[in-house]
């Protein structure tokens, strides 16, 4: 659409405005604040400089969380997204199935996380969830309590369980916007079920997989709830990804400096993938 | 080939179905029987846990402070997302871009990098432990959320129907109330879902921001666990019923869902 220039346009951004700055940048400041500074209570501040920004990146315990968030997010994009394009395709196209279908997959989607993690927890408890017992009586030693892989095995199945319905949704509606005539063509072409999908269906769903895969990206990176209340982080700190470590050093021990530190540097780990994401997009836009 | 289509959504949905049963399970069951039995369904069918929920008012204030709070975003981020929504998608203003990219940056923002000075701020100013308190810090991802999913709807919207308004006499507002809003009301029926949907999922600032007068039924949850040991039927049974609201709303806007996901999530 061609829109016209209006600079009373900015009368109608007001209130979205003031109502987002109110939240955004005053905190924000806050944070800033903090970063740069030391404090002994009653409102005592000495400047620090760039003291806790060195602190931080130099320290291990935010190499290890901040390696354990980048290992999470790769692993659960390398599930999500092709068992959603796998679902996808052989989701109903019609008839009674398709409202059932979406109905129920997209259940998980509307459960607040902490009732997701709670709900997982009772699940796999291993002497008396259904998962834990299942595998133990299966002959496995689980306990994703104690044991570190099992935690991970845990954790991973949870945000499978919750999120793939996601990309299913995503890749789902892109397959539905592909015009018959598509189909027909390749059938009178004589082209395999694999060309069908790498020629037709894959290139007519990057819109949506793209927006798929960046979605997952930012939420399982800013991932708290749900494995704080299945594992707490644990055992030990094993689970503990950015956000968990983030909130126990802020909330938890009160470093007001160095959380605040982490926090601008994570935000602008994410700060920046979301401006190559924008560009990608706008690009995209202008192109179609 | 053909004929087992059917079966990987059907073992998908299983797999989804399984945690939700156990704990519908669970909270039909005594706390006697969860501790020492393992059983696939309940032995002694109980409705205890839902009768405690719904007699004492530690519980169900919990149920009522969050649809409180909640709705309360829903309006004020629909409210004020409505003109700026119509102003991305007919206007070109100075800094539109700019700022359209930087309320995408807080829909993005981690919560917990903003828990700490939300806390210190909202006490400040004297709001820490009510509803507005929530309603409002949850608008700093639901108000970017309600601009996209609305603009994407107004796009759609032609601009011929704008122009014949004002050729036809109407006044700005007149038009936008009397035509305009009438014309996207699947629109703004599917943005206030979703509003709702993120604001009822969010917990991170709904507890951070809350103590006793404000606490959504998710913290009374959390809190539930760790104070008062382990009733976990009485937890399940809770968990259950906070799946109701979306169980509800998902069956209304299941032909959308897919289109408000590609809208406004990104």
């Amino acid at each position: 659409m061609n829109k016209t220039v209006n600079q009373k346009a900015w009368f109608f951004v007001i209130p979205v405005f003031v109502l987002v700055a109110f939240n955004a940048i005053i905190p924000l400041m806050t944070v800033v604040n903090y970063a740069f500074q030391e404090t002994f209570g009653n409102n005592v501040f000495m400047w620090e400089g760039t003291r806790w920004f060195k602190q931080i990146m130099l320290s291990e315990r935010f190499h290890a969380s901040l390696g354990r968030q980048f290992l999470f997010t790769f692993i659960i994009l390398f599930i999500q997204i092709p068992l959603g394009i796998a679902i996808a395709l052989t989701m109903p196209k019609e008839g009674i199935g398709v409202p059932v279908c979406l109905v129920l997959m997209s259940m998980p989607l509307l459960i607040p996380w902490n009732v997701v993690g709670a709900m997982w927890n009772i699940f796999a408890l291993p002497d008396i969830g259904f998962l834990g017992h299942s595998l133990n009586a299966l002959g496995f030693d689980y306990n994703f309590t104690q044991q570190i892989g099992d935690a991970w095995f845990t954790t991973i199945l949870m945000d499978v369980w919750h999120w793939t319905s996601l990309v299913v949704l995503l890749s789902y509606a892109g397959l539905r916007s592909i015009q018959p005539a598509y189909y027909q063509a390749a059938e009178i072409d004589g082209a395999s079920r694999w060309a069908v999908f790498t020629k037709i269906e894959l290139p007519k769903m990057k819109k949506v997989l793209t927006i798929a895969i960046l979605l997952r990206f930012m939420d399982s990176f800013m991932i708290y709830t749900e494995p704080f209340v299945l594992t707490g982080g644990g055992p030990g700190n094993a689970t503990a990804f950015l956000s968990i470590d983030l909130v126990k050093m802020a909330l938890g021990q009160f470093d007001l400096g160095p959380a605040a530190a982490m926090s601008l540097i994570y935000f602008f780990i994410v700060l920046l993938v979301c401006w190559v994401f924008y560009t990608l997009m706008m690009r995209n836009e202008e192109k179609s | 080939m053909k004929k087992a289509k059917w079966l990987v959504p059907t073992i998908y949905i299983i797999f989804l179905m399984l945690p939700i049963y156990w704990l519908l399970n669970m909270s039909f069951k005594t706390t006697t029987e969860i501790i020492n039995t393992y059983t696939l369904w309940p032995q002694e069918f109980t409705l205890d846990n839902y009768k405690k929920i719904f007699t004492d008012s530690t519980w169900y204030t919990g149920y009522l402070n969050s649809i409180y709070y909640v709705v309360m975003n829903t309006v004020i981020s629909v409210a004020a997302a409505l003109p700026a929504a119509y102003a991305f998608s007919r206007y070109k203003f100075l800094g539109d871009k700019h700022l359209f990219f930087w309320l995408l940056t807080n829909r993005m923002a981690p919560p917990a990098v903003f828990a700490l000075p939300f806390f210190q701020f909202y006490s400040s100013v004297n709001l820490f432990d009510t509803h507005v308190a929530v309603a409002l810090s949850h608008c700093l991802f639901n108000i970017p959320l309600a601009v996209w999913i609305l603009e994407g709807f107004m796009s759609s919207v032609p601009k011929e129907l704008d122009e014949t308004a004002y050729v036809d006499g109407y006044s700005f507002w007149r038009f936008f109330f009397k035509i305009f809003i009438p014309t996207i009301t699947a629109g703004i029926g599917i943005t206030m879902f979703f509003c709702f949907m993120f604001s009822w999922v969010e917990l991170l600032l709904a507890k951070t921001l809350t103590a006793v007068a404000a606490k959504p039924i998710a913290a009374t949850m959390t809190r539930t666990a760790s104070t008062s040991g382990y009733e976990l039927g009485l937890l399940a049974a809770a968990g259950s019923l906070t799946i109701i609201p979306g169980a509800i709303v998902i069956y209304f806007v299941r032909n959308y869902i897919a289109k408000g996901f590609a809208l406004g999530r990104v």
